[in-house]
């Protein structure tokens, strides 16, 4: 079997990570970071994604997207309240989100997307050989259509998506890996965007997820965001200034905001600086302050953790370990309450960012067969339903079941001569189909017509080991397959999906000129930067020769610069820096003549 | 062949051990559960993965000795059954005179609003109602050796599983208004779901 990979499709970072001789290793970039800030940039020239993407967010708001994961499987109606949080715009759309970027508009798939092809291109060049198959990981609270929409995602990037793993059960596979926990664990994975606790046993290599609940939006961006409108309204009081509306301070405010809070797991106290057109923001945050602000959103996760709990028949002293994963268990108040509940001090061994990523590995590995002892028993996290008369849901299969599972159900027609049926399947906890979530709408069709009550037809409904539901259905007088179209409330239907696979294939390669672009400009500036300062400070250590010299080949680079030949652009980068060789060298010299000098006078005075 | 019980090679009895019952379920994981059978042809793929969806569902229901004994009945009678039954349960004869005032202390919470007193006075019977239900669930299970030995042996069986059949309705019965009550308390939120669609 080929290489499978294992990926974490963060809200805030992805990485990827693969088995070497039965250890989980992360495989990192160039510059030897692991974590990927999930972070997609669309700019004239092309896509960036990642660290550069990142350092256009306050410079390009509008195109430079990030966070997008707590928009996969979802509509336009369920983000409504979110929209004055973005600075990019969506389009008011039925079914799935898509958020507008310049002219066109691009769906969260497609953006996720970018983000899996770049680890696939970083896994690729780490292995030396192309790269199909992967396990991606998502919350484990993420319904159908969000565990669909991350599917869909990862085949646009042209990767045959084995398995989707949830994250705590991920997470505890790498520390099972390693027989850190063992017994009745829980694991509380509180990252960016989500928040999931699952219950687990694991016993004799079988991790058996006994229940999982948990917030698909819920998590350190949301610290931000109060952190944020707090900030927002000081500012108004002490400068009188409302930055609101402005997409390029809130962007300025909310990265400040972040940085604050994470030096706030560290420290009592921190200096918040941003300079704002006109002023200098200074505000003092202290731990305290932040805890209050915070507080309530750390309350809100402890609810699920009680439920898992309750569904899983067990008290809090039950528990045997608690697992923490996620940027934001770093948060000392998110340990404490943690503590509290379980009365236990929880572990964090494994690399809170990187823990999710080596368990999709495990899994990774399980695939292909590479580890036979360890077997992983999840469940579906949300009950499934269909809709009835009235409106009211009828429990097909019950929340935490353990998946893979399915359910039968007859049904016939009330019409004489009715030839299709249609049913409706939602998801979630509520007694009425108008508060849960709708994932589709099957249409049965091609029953023979009958009179009303005649046709017997069977639907299995089937949850698969990725918590994904497949649906199949058979007339059972005429042994007929009946033929199910399916429309998904708020997914891209396989249709779109298909053109948005053909569409990436087309536009990889230029996607991939353009990003090596971008780079080879981003680098030619780097050391034009260097030399213009090297200019000012030490153009008098050269002959006007090599000044010369090095003032022609500053001046080709720069007429080519903005023009798209990469490689001229690189050879006359690698040009200006031997133009520059010389002057560099007198520079060395003169400093260390100078380091030299100084010390002699050290020395001098020393022996004085 | 749908059999639970065949699925574990068990004979159909209510009594079992449930480490031994884990240590089956696990056994037969590692046979069948898709992970297994990843490079698989698609035929013997799509057999693992209902295989193991059987194997689950069969776990599901007779690790739970209540959900046993109503799985067992609905072989008995024949039926095909699925985990949620939608109609509301009726009301068993014996249970008629304490419900009734349940219902009268929801009715006037649901009119003149949640007091401390209705409150506290709801609280009380839901407690009641909890005991009972429990109470319920361990007659149930107590008789299960009985059943066992029926089958093999002489008794009355048309009246044991009448028996069962009543004391499953009233439990049924119990727990919608233990929801309802627990609704009106406004704790419905964290207990999220209604039992009743279980
Ligand atoms: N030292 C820290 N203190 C507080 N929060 C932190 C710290 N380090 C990271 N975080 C927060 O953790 C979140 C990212 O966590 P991560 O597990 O990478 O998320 P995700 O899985 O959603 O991508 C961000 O909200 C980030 O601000
Ligand atoms: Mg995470």
């Amino acid at each position: 079997m080929s290489r499978i990979v294992g990926i974490d499709l963060g809200t805030t970072n992805s990485l990827v990570a693969y088995i070497e001789g039965g250890v989980p290793k992360v495989i990192r970039d160039v510059e030897g970071r692991a974590l990927l800030p999930s972070i997609v940039g669309y700019t004239p020239d092309g896509i960036l994604v990642g660290e550069p993407a990142r350092r256009q967010l306050v410079r390009n708001p509008a195109r430079t997207i990030y966070s997008v994961k707590r928009f996969m499987g979802r509509g336009y109606d369920d983000i409504k309240d979110e929209l004055c949080h973005c600075p990019f715009e969506f389009l008011a759309s039925a079914d799935v989100v898509r958020i507008k970027v310049g002219d066109s508009a691009v769906t969260p798939p497609e953006v996720s997307a970018h983000v899996l092809r770049a680890l696939k291109q970083r896994a690729e060049a780490f292995f030396g050989e192309p790269l199909e198959q992967a396990v991606i990981t998502v919350p484990a609270y993420f319904n159908d259509s969000q565990r669909q929409a991350t599917k869909d995602a990862g085949r646009i990037a042209g990767l045959d998506v084995l398995r989707i793993v949830n994250e705590p059960t991920a997470a505890s596979l790498a520390y099972g890996l390693q027989k850190l926990a063992q017994g009745t664990i829980a694991v509380y994975d509180l990252g960016g965007g989500t928040f999931d606790i699952s219950i687990l046993s694991v016993k004799d290599g079988v991790f058996e997820v006994l229940a999982t609940n948990g917030n698909t939006h819920l998590g350190g961006d949301d610290f931000d965001r109060v952190l944020v409108e707090w900030l927002l309204a000081d500012i108004r009081e002490t400068h009188g200034v409302d930055l609101s509306q402005d997409p390029e301070a809130r962007q300025e405010l909310r990265l400040g905001a972040e940085a604050a809070k994470c030096r706030l797991s560290f420290e009592d106290r921190t200096l918040l600086t941003i300079p704002f057109e006109g002023f200098t923001y200074h505000r003092e945050l202290t731990r305290a302050e932040v805890e209050k602000l915070i507080g309530p959103l750390v309350e809100a996760t402890l609810g699920p953790c009680r439920m898992a709990l309750k569904d899983a028949g067990l008290t809090p002293d039950r528990i045997d370990e608690v697992v923490l994963v996620g940027g934001s268990t770093r948060v000392p108040l998110v340990r404490r309450r943690v503590q509290e509940l379980f009365g236990k001090v929880p572990h964090s061994q494994l690399n809170p960012d990187e823990v999710v990523a080596m368990g999709a590995a495990v899994q990774a590995q399980i695939l292909a067969g590479g580890i036979t002892d360890m077997l992983l028993l999840d469940v579906t996290p949300l009950s499934l339903g269909i809709e009835t008369l009235g409106g009211v849901v009828s429990v097909l299969i019950a929340r935490n079941t353990t998946i893979p599972t399915m359910a039968k159900e007859f049904f016939t027609t009330s019409v004489d001569g009715q030839t299709a049926v249609d049913l409706h399947v939602l998801q979630g906890e509520r007694e009425l189909a108008r508060d849960n979530r709708s994932l589709a709408r099957f249409d049965l069709s091609g029953i023979d017509p009958m009179p009303a009550g005649m046709p017997k037809i069977k639907v299995t409904f089937l949850i698969d080991a990725n918590g994904i539901l497949q649906v199949h259905a058979r007339e059972i007088r005429t042994g007929k397959e009946a033929s199910i179209e399916v429309r998904p409330t708020y997914g891209l239907t396989e249709d779109e999906v298909a053109r948005m696979v053909e569409e990436s294939f087309a536009h990889a390669e230029e996607d991939v000129n353009a990003r090596l672009l971008i780079e080879t400009r981003t680098e030619a500036d780097t050391v034009m930067t260097h030399v213009d300062r090297a200019l000012a400070q030490g153009a008098r250590l050269v002959s006007p020769g090599d000044l010369g010299q090095i003032q022609q080949a500053l001046q080709a680079l720069r007429e080519v610069r903005d023009g798209r030949d990469r490689d001229a652009i690189r050879e006359r980068t690698i040009e200006l820096n031997k133009a520059t060789e010389r002057l560099a060298e007198a520079m060395m010299d003169a400093a260390l003549k100078g380091a030299l000098a100084s010390r002699r006078a050290d020395q001098i005075l020393e022996s004085k | 062949m749908n059999d639970y019980f065949a699925v574990f090679g068990l004979p159909r009895k209510l009594q079992l051990d449930p480490e031994e019952l884990r240590r089956r379920f696990y056994e037969l994981s590692r046979v069948h559960h898709p992970d297994f059978h990843q490079g698989a042809s698609e035929e013997d793929q799509a057999e693992a993965l209902s295989a193991s969806a059987l194997l689950n569902r069969a776990y599901r229901v007779l690790r739970d000795p209540v959900s046993r004994v109503e799985y067992l009945i609905a072989l008995e009678d024949g039926r095909e059954t699925r985990e949620g039954a939608d109609a509301r349960p009726r009301a068993p004869v014996d249970l008629l005179e304490e419900i009734m005032e349940v219902q009268e202390a929801l009715q006037e919470a649901k009119a003149g609003g949640l007091d401390e007193v209705s409150r506290q006075r709801l609280s009380e019977e839901r407690q009641r109602l909890m005991a009972r239900q429990l109470a319920e669930e361990e007659a149930i299970a107590a008789r299960a050796a009985e059943w066992d030995a029926v089958v093999v042996g002489p008794g009355d069986r048309t009246a044991l599983l009448e028996w069962f059949k009543q004391r499953l309705a009233a439990r049924a019965y119990l727990r919608t208004v233990i929801d309802d009550v627990s609704d009106a308390l406004g704790q419905g939120e964290e207990r999220h779901v209604s039992h009743r669609r279980h």
